[in-house]
């Protein structure tokens, strides 16, 4: 510190080798540190949040007792017609309220609001066939949002997981080098497509495209909606299937090959099979873009919420009922919790989903390629 | 002399603009073991590879000249790809067995084949593993994976399900290397009893490997055929004043 050493020269004394504290070093480091795990927070509140608001849907019971007490109060509300605006001046008290107490003046207002029936049957109703939240008798059935989004969600996957996998097995297994690398960035460009514009294009042209050749009555039905989504899905199910093939291992396809396979049974039963993991995983992670896609499933389903097996018929998915509601909806009322309850199911699937295609892959990937047992 | 079974003449290959071959000629005799050696990228391996035409996988490789076998040329255009390799069969340096089971592994080439009658493919199954000397270590595990196998055994594996199909030239390119002794010793008396019944190209940087499996030696120095003949004879008195430096250790 005190000797003066030339610039650049390292001397090694006692006195150089000893421990240094560096400011832009520790600052770097700290800073870094700090952003990723800002980020990891914010996103796990999003999810608390979420959580957090379909919560007071399972409190019933304990509302139950305080409701008792209440009921003639409520039986007052029930009474007035413009229920809006008595929760409307609730809603902007929230907007004073901080963090920590909204949870309990939510409760406490969620028992207040209470206008049609029970909680208890609000509750019992989620599993009704009836998805009618704004009617004088609201029931909130998640069954049609749930068959709705399952339908068209097999309706998107029967079209898109096989053009997808044939895609990406032409590109990785056959098309010549300088092909293959203009297919993969333009469909990886693909992904990036606002769904707006697919959802506007399946409104404008496929719906009547379709309904030309099916002739069937409503214009815009599960199965314009399917195919829409079928176009997101595909980019996602097409890169990582390509991935999953052109990781397959070179001497798998020598050895095929050098027995005399020919390069389509060499795809077929050496590349295919091998890939397997990679492409359920890709499956998978198409599913969920499917059952979280919004603004698709409101511009081409149609949105009602029907139960039916007919894939012409209108459909409205979980996510779209989300995108449709959650901006008219009263805050704080039930049906916004069951919409918050939606959400968090949403991200439940769609949460499995991921770990289940991202620990299922790596075990058995790592299985095929490493000499465990299959 | 016995009946010559690969032929090549003027043999050049590219790789996009550098030249990985030099005009190589020579002549493989049915029914023995010819060993490549020389150092590492001298094209040894990239020759066996021409030989049952696996450098069509790579681009950019371009080659001019002729490579024969059993008179035909093989860089014809009327030459079926998949059938050469039938006839030519190949034996990697890593060992490469799929996920798949021991039985599955060996009976993929007769079923690509169309053969799909569960006895014969259990027949021709036992046949090669037995011919590649594996089939009793192997024989009350057939259906499990091939992957669970040691390395040695996977190789020769390998080797039965190149059987399998019934080829007449096996081409091995160092199928010895990843080995420990033990295995490749075994891999090297699976070579000696193969050689009755087929005709055997083999790459390998062990030079004791060479002598001892070989009946012919050629060795490769840049992308040329410096000298080719019998393996005594290369191994004792070579013509060439490279090869003599090559294997005897003063250089490569």
């Amino acid at each position: 510190m005190d000797k003066p050493v030339e610039k650049g020269k390292f001397v090694f004394t006692r006195e150089s080798l000893k421990k240094k504290f560096r400011w832009s070093e520790f600052l770097s480091e700290k800073i870094i540190t700090g952003v990723a795990f800002l980020s990891i927070t914010i996103i796990v509140l999003i999810f608390v949040f979420v959580f957090k608001e379909a919560l007071p849907i399972f409190n019933y019971k304990k509302k139950e007792a305080v409701k008792v007490e209440q009921v003639q109060k409520q039986e007052q509300y029930g009474g007035e017609a413009d229920q809006g605006q008595t929760n409307s001046s609730g809603q902007e008290q929230y907007g004073v309220t901080t963090n920590d107490t909204m949870m309990i003046e939510n409760q406490a207002r969620a028992e207040d609001t209470i206008v049609h029936g029970s909680e208890q049957a609000t509750f019992k109703s989620l599993a009704g066939k009836k998805w009618l939240p704004v009617s004088d008798n609201p029931r909130y059935g998640l069954v049609p949002l749930f068959v709705g989004t399952l339908k068209i969600t097999l309706i998107a996957m029967l079209f898109a997981a096989p053009i997808a996998i044939l895609a990406a097995l032409f590109s990785a297994s056959f098309a010549p080098y300088w092909m293959r690398e203009i297919i993969k960035p333009a469909i990886e460009l693909l992904a990036g497509f606002p769904s707006v514009v697919i959802g506007f294009f399946a409104l404008m042209v496929m719906a009547s495209f379709f309904q030309n050749i099916f002739g069937y009555d409503g214009r815009l039905n599960a199965f314009v909606g399917g195919v829409a989504m079928a176009l997101a899905a595909i980019p996602i199910i097409f890169t990582i299937t390509e991935d999953a093939l052109t990781a397959v291992p070179r001497t798998y396809t020598e050895a095929s090959l050098a027995l005399g396979a020919t390069r389509w049974q060499t795809a077929l039963f050496v590349t295919l099979p091998a890939a397997t993991p990679g492409i359920f995983a890709a499956i998978l992670l198409g599913i969920g873009r499917v059952f979280g896609e919004t603004m698709i499933a409101l511009m081409a389903t149609g949105n009602a919420a029907l139960i039916s097996v007919n894939p012409f018929e209108s459909v409205r998915t979980l996510a779209a009922t989300i995108g449709a509601e959650m901006a008219e909806v009263v805050f704080g009322d039930t049906h916004y919790n069951v919409l918050f309850l939606i959400g968090s199911l949403l991200f439940v699937f769609n949460f499995s989903l991921n770990a289940l295609a991202e620990f299922y892959v790596k075990g058995k990937l790592v299985k095929r390629f490493q000499g465990k047992q299959s | 002399m016995k009946e010559i079974k690969i032929k090549t003449r003027d043999l050049t290959l590219y790789y996009g603009p550098k030249m990985a071959l030099n005009s190589i000629s020579i002549e493989i005799p049915e029914k023995e073991v010819t060993a490549f050696i020389g150092p590492s990228g001298c094209g040894k391996s990239t020759f066996l590879r021409t030989l049952n035409r696996m450098n069509d996988l790579i681009p950019n490789v371009r080659i001019t000249g002729e490579v024969l076998v059993d008179s035909l040329n093989i860089y014809d255009k009327q030459i079926d790809v998949v059938n050469l390799r039938k006839k030519v069969g190949m034996v990697f340096q890593k060992s490469n067995p799929f996920a798949k089971s021991i039985f599955e592994n060996v009976a993929y080439g007769p079923r690509i084949n169309g053969i799909n009658n569960k006895t014969k493919l259990e027949e021709i199954v036992e046949t090669s593993l037995k011919k590649a000397f594996i089939w009793e270590e192997v024989k009350d595990r057939l259906n499990d994976s091939a992957m669970a196998l040691s390395g040695g055994q996977q190789q020769r594996m390998c080797i039965a399900r190149t059987l399998a199909v019934e080829p007449e030239i096996i081409l091995m390119d160092e199928p010895a290397s990843a080995l420990d002794p033990i295995s490749t010793a075994k891999i090297e008396e699976l070579i000696f009893e193969l050689k009755k019944n087929y005709t055997i190209v083999i790459v390998t940087h062990n030079m004791q490997q060479a002598a001892r499996v070989s009946d012919l030696t050629a060795f490769f120095y840049l992308g040329e055929l410096i000298e080719f003949g019998k393996t005594k004879k290369i191994f004792t008195t070579p013509d060439k004043k490279h090869t003599e430096e090559y294997i005897t250790g003063r250089f490569g």
